[in-house]
């Protein structure tokens, strides 16, 4: 059953939204979801490459030999993180200092390894590129909302770019578990879960 | 000098724990965790891998990017040494140790894309860490990832037993009870 290049596009954004329905990508979800900020930007990062390196494997489909395709997989993706390193470095330093090492991390983030296996390796190009844009996009909304939550409530403000925006009065009590590691993972629990009663098939 | 290794050694293992503090490696994590055997497996095959890995992106990063002023190319280099190391480990124990191979086997393959072991060798390199540190640090990073990852396996098969709700079943559950895991390893912070 062939899907429309719409559906093609879209069923990243709830059907098969990463992290949540596809459990995938969940290291940067859980580290850099503290603030708002971190969260979006690490999703364009991770959108980038996700739609480049789509659209150059399967551009390269024919070529690649199957018994090294992993490997040949994994350099270029790695090449399109480099290039949102430097890009980062040079044009948003900030943001580049804050997610650190989950930067060149994104290079073993199961999503891009994944959809460059599963999808882009047997797909047009116009499909893997949108495949690759609508996961990317479903991966920068959920990261938001997730960084929303935890953000807003353990801080009582919101950074959407670089200063954060106090959102409550003195009398707000900050939750500051849940910036810390051990919230993170009891949010995103929940969040699943949340998920899961919200999508029941 | 031997004191501070000793610190570093504890710090790496339970303090900055790399799986509940530094959030590092976590598919893995959730993937093998289900049963006590895949557990061990994957717990002793990172330790492994990352022992080598750790001193061979070190020698790389030292001999061959700063001289050549390549440290751009970082991340393509290491993974590429990553991947190939595993293969490489892969088919020297299948050829010479088949004990081993037989029981880290079906784990190797996967440890390529386990951001675990990028993610200390990038570490290594970001703290400066001479021979030494770069030496416990590989170590015990993998040591404490091999003990959260048995820690977890151990609690999750008794959630197995129990009745939690439907929509929590599985991986929501397992992420909430390596949330409380965490806040176990959180005690920590401070103690040196």
């Amino acid at each position: 059953m062939a899907k429309t290049l719409v559906q093609e596009f879209t069923k990243g954004l709830w059907a098969e939204i990463p992290p949540f329905r596809l459990v995938l990508g969940l290291c940067p979800t859980l580290a850099i979801t503290n603030t708002l900020e971190n969260a979006y930007g690490m999703g364009v990062a991770v959108t980038f490459v996700l739609a480049f390196s789509n659209i150059l494997i399967s551009a390269l489909r024919k070529i690649i030999p199957s018994k090294v395709r992993i490997v040949a997989f994994i350099v270029v993706i790695a090449t399109f993180v480099i290039v949102v390193e430097l890009v980062m470095q040079a044009y948003t330093y900030a943001l580049f200092l804050k997610l650190g090492i989950f930067i060149p991390l994104i290079v073993v983030n199961c999503i891009p390894m994944g959809r460059a296996e599963a999808f882009a390796s047997k797909n047009s190009i116009v499909r893997s590129a949108l495949d690759g844009l609508g996961r990317g996009l479903g991966y920068t909304i959920a990261l938001s909302v997730l960084a929303t939550f935890r953000q807003v409530i353990a801080t009582g403000a919101i950074t959407i770019y670089e200063t954060p925006i106090t959102l409550f009065g003195p009398a707000f009590e900050p939750f500051r578990f849940l910036v810390e590691a051990p919230g993170a993972f009891i949010c995103l629990g929940l969040m699943l879960g949340l998920m899961n009663i919200l999508g029941k098939k | 000098m031997f004191g501070d290794l000793a610190v570093l050694f504890f710090s790496c293992v339970l303090i900055n724990n790399i799986l509940l503090i530094q959030y590092l490696g976590n598919c893995p994590f959730l993937g093998t965790s289900k049963k006590m055997e895949t557990a061990t497996g994957m717990a002793m095959a990172v330790v492994f891998v990352l022992v080598l890995a750790g001193i061979i992106t070190w020698l790389v990063e030292l001999y061959v990017l700063v001289p050549f002023n390549l440290k751009y190319l970082r991340t393509i280099a290491f993974i590429l040494v990553i991947a190939a190391l595993v293969q490489f480990v892969e088919m020297f124990l299948k050829k010479s140790i088949p004990v081993l191979y037989t029981g880290l086997g079906i784990y190797l393959p996967l440890i390529t894309t386990n951001c675990a072991v990028l993610g200390v060798c990038l570490i290594n390199i970001q703290e400066d860490y001479n021979f030494f540190q770069m030496l416990i640090s590989s170590f015990a990073y993998p040591v404490g990832f091999g003990l959260a990852l048995v820690l977890f396996a151990g609690v999750r098969e008794r959630i197995l037993l129990a009745r939690t709700p439907k929509p929590f079943q599985d991986t929501a559950i397992g992420l909430v009870t390596a949330g409380m895991l965490s806040l176990t390893f959180f005690a920590f912070k401070g103690w040196v």
